[in-house]
């Protein structure tokens, strides 16, 4: 059931043009590959933040807004540049440990970055004991490694 | 010893095609480069930001620069050792590729940008260190920072494909950059 639709998908319109084309996986890993590196620096940044490391003496919550719109924007671009990859290898995908990985700790990433990690960045302070908010950032950079990792690897699968 | 003799030594001994053949311990050392990446190039991209005026404008320069340029180093450091693995790993190849030539130059001018960029508008800090928009020659030097870091990810991805390997149909002055001799382009001629 699942395996026709990623079969589908695979032999959809943009999949096949991504599989037929010499150039356009590798340019569109690139753009895959920058995304990464804008939202791994602006989740980093902050976790780092809250770890007691990095930008310490700033508030967390004024660090945690002005990265906002580049977490949101790579997040974007991130997708956007994902889902043609997918496409073009749905099937391998499928039968990749390294994707279904990925694509959970991406949505687990997702889900506790706009919840539970966003409700402690804009907490007023003092609301939170700082082991909450190591316990937060060690969650979050274990998440987005993850992602990260399994991404890297369901090329190696 | 010519470079070229340097890198054939290398490609053969013992570690480099251990390294070559590894199953787990080649796509390993990758994913560390692709880690520290993050960052890296994340915390690289965050002080070109900043000197762009597009994000913590509350930050001093100085605070960006004592707080994050440590672990924007540490990255670095991690970046050239896995990424002199990944060359060891496959050295004839990597070293005659077009692409590592290309990476490699554009290292160094990230390089330069970063020596002009400090030792020029940097050293007059106290005047802009916040709470006004960075001058034109930081500015300048952040938006090349940003351009130079994408083309060197662009670059250094496409090592990996051999579009333009040696001996591959392709114009002159390709060869000659990725430094392919008359026995690499035809070893039956």
């Amino acid at each position: 059931m699942l395996l026709q639709l990623f079969q589908t998908l695979e032999n959809g319109a943009i999949g096949t043009a991504v599989r037929d084309s010499l150039w356009l996986f590798p340019v569109v890993e690139v753009f895959h590959l920058i995304g990464l590196a804008v939202i791994g620096g602006a989740i980093l940044v902050v976790d780092f933040r809250l770890l007691g490391l990095g930008l310490r003496g700033h508030p967390v919550s004024r660090l945690a807004r002005d990265v906002q719109p580049w977490v949101v924007g790579s997040l974007i671009l991130m997708i956007a540049s994902g889902v043609p990859l997918f496409l073009s290898e749905a099937v391998k995908c499928y039968y990749s440990f390294a994707f279904w990985t990925k694509m959970t700790a991406l949505l687990l990433a997702i889900i506790f970055t706009f919840t539970i990690r966003r409700s402690v960045l804009f907490a007023p302070a003092g609301r939170f004991a700082p082991a909450s908010y190591r316990a937060v950032a060690l969650t979050s950079i274990a998440l987005w490694s993850t992602v990260g990792w399994g991404g890297r690897w369901i090329g190696f699968s | 010893m010519s470079i070229r003799a340097a890198v054939e030594w290398l490609a053969n001994t013992e570690w480099s095609i251990a390294l070559h053949e590894s199953q787990y311990a080649y796509a390993t050392i990758e994913s560390v480069h692709v880690w520290a990446l993050c960052l890296f190039v994340g915390f690289a991209v965050l002080l070109d930001l900043r000197l762009i005026n597009a994000i913590f404008r509350d930050v001093p320069v100085s605070d960006m620069a004592r707080r994050l340029l440590p672990w924007t180093k540490a990255g670095f450091v991690v970046m050239v050792i896995s990424g002199i693995l990944l060359f060891y790993a496959i050295p004839l190849r990597t070293y005659l590729n077009i692409f590592f030539r290309i990476k490699a130059v554009l290292l160094i001018l990230a390089g330069l940008n970063a020596f002009v960029f400090h030792h020029g508008i940097y050293a007059k800090l106290p005047d802009w260190d916040v709470g006004v928009t960075p001058p034109r020659p930081a500015r300048v030097a952040g938006m090349c920072s940003l351009i130079l870091w994408a083309a060197i990810v662009f670059s250094g991805r496409m090592i990996a494909y051999n579009w333009f390997d040696c001996g591959k149909p392709q114009p002159g002055l390709i060869s000659a950059a990725a430094g392919c001799t008359a026995a690499d382009i035809d070893p039956y001629r």
